[in-house]
This record gives C-alpha cells, structure tokens and sequence, in this order.
C-alpha cells in the first residue's frame, strides 16, 4: 500500500517523462549553409546544432532568444524556453541564415 | 565617384588575375603555396583594419576574415604536413605577395570612412580575383583529392566572404 504522501512524486515523475519525450531538432551548418533552413520546433525540444565546418559558426537569435557559439567540428545542444517564429543567423558569417518556428 | 571606384576594382582585380594568369599548370606543392600565401595576405589586410577601420561593422568583418583563414590555413598546414608536401614558392604566390604589399602601403595611407571604404571594396575584389583561381585554375590543377577538396572547401568559405564583403560595402554607402 502507497503511503499518500508520494502521490505528489509520482506526479512529479510523470512531468518528467513528459518532458524526457521532448524531440531533438538537428540543424546542421556545413560549407557556411545552414540546413534545414526552416525547421519546427516545440519548447522544450533541444536543439542540435551540428558544426562540420573547420570555421567556428554561431546560431544567433535576432531576436535575442539565443546566441550559441558552435566551435568547429563540434555539437552542442540547447533546450527552447519559448515559442515563435526566430529567425537566426551566424555571427560570423551573417549570409548564413535560418528560422526555427517555436510551437507552445 | 561610383565610375572612380569600379575604375580601382577593376584595377586590382586585373592585378589578382594578373597574378594568377602566368606559367603553366601549377604543381600541388605551388598550389599549396599559392592558397596559404592568399589566405596570409588576407590576415594581414584584416590586422591593418583592425587598426585602421572606424565603422564597427567594417572591424567585425576584419575578425572575421582573421578567425577563418587562420582556421583554413591551418588545415593546409596539417594536410601538406599529412601528405609529406613542402608547399613550393613561385612567381604566382611572390606576384601576390608584392601586390598585397603595394596595396597595404596604398591603404596605409588612408583614414576613417575613406579607408573603410577601400579596404572592403578591395576585400571583394580581392575575395572575387581568389575564387576564380579557385575555380578556374587551383582546383582543377590540384592532383591530390585531398588538396583538391580542400581547396573546394576554401572556394565555398571564400564566396561566402565575398558576399560578406558585398554587404559590408553595400552598407557603407
């Protein structure tokens, strides 16, 4: 017999098996073009930025939401915090751009 | 104004291909030395910008040219280190070299909007002069696939400066 007071924790767990299904988005930079250049995402999806260039590149919001710096050759990851429509570009080489629509 | 500007980039785009039009198909050690001295003058103009620019968009583009051909030249170090190749000069890389000096002294004695302006308009004269040499000579030249893919690579890094370029000088007008 479950005491009630772990009630709350099973829920807890729940929640994060919810989130534990978030979808990973893979967004690749290569030869300074990024691909897909329009992808969709939910918040809390995280993103795979994927650098296959020997430049060093960076996923830059314009609207501010995010500014991540992608070394070269490497992959990093980050979680989106908010919906809509961000266009984003490279610091670095600003023809380089893309949008990422942000579902709630 | 606009025929004395396309007047000067026709004149150092006739002095890169110049460079590049002479002598016979070059070798893969001279096309090794050809790419690493391009990529080295093109460090060196973006140093003097960084010292010389004014408009903040002109200064990004200089750290930007900075951070990518030492990233590429970098690869060339190691591929001809790889392949056992020692990079050979030759009268393309020392006509580049002499007219990359004569343009540095020439932009040397330029300042503010006037130097902004004719560092980028020689950075996309200079990017284009380069990316047909690539395309037209260097690459199908290359006998290494590995030289030759990286050269691909350079071509399509170096068209993206040039569009960069192209901007930056777009907006300074």
């Amino acid at each position: 017999m479950m005491p009630r007071w772990i009630l709350p924790g099973v829920a807890l767990l729940l929640g994060a098996s919810v989130s534990a299904h978030a979808a990973t988005i893979q967004i690749t930079m290569e030869n300074l073009v990024i691909q897909p250049a329009e992808a969709s995402a939910k918040v809390g999806d995280t993103v795979e930025l994927i650098n296959k260039d020997v430049l060093a590149h960076t996923a830059t919001a314009r609207n501010g939401d995010f500014d991540v710096a992608m070394p070269p050759k490497k992959t990093v990851t980050f979680v989106l915090k908010k919906a809509g429509a961000v266009e984003y570009y490279c610091r670095f080489h600003p023809n380089m751009k893309a949008v990422l629509n942000v579902a709630q | 104004m606009f025929v004395r500007l396309s007047a000067a980039i026709a004149a150092v785009s006739l002095l890169g291909s110049a460079a590049f039009a002479q002598g016979a198909k070059p070798t893969d050690p001279q096309i090794a030395h050809i790419a690493y001295t391009a990529g080295v003058i093109d460090i060196n103009a973006a140093k003097q910008a960084k010292t010389k620019a004014s408009n903040k968009e002109v200064k990004a583009f200089a750290d930007d040219m900075i951070r990518d051909h030492e990233a590429v030249n970098k690869q060339a170090l190691d591929l001809v280190k790889k392949l056992k190749v020692t990079p050979e000069d030759n009268d393309t890389s020392k006509t580049l070299s002499k007219n990359a000096a004569d343009k540095l002294a020439e932009l040397g004695k330029l300042s503010g909007a006037a130097y902004d302006k004719a560092y980028v308009a020689n950075e996309v004269a200079y990017h284009k002069a380069v990316n047909s040499a690539l395309e037209t000579q260097l690459i199908p030249s290359a006998s290494n696939p590995e030289l030759k893919s990286l050269l691909q690579t350079g071509l399509k890094i170096f068209q993206g400066h040039q569009q960069h370029a192209e901007k930056v000088a777009a907006d300074l007008k």
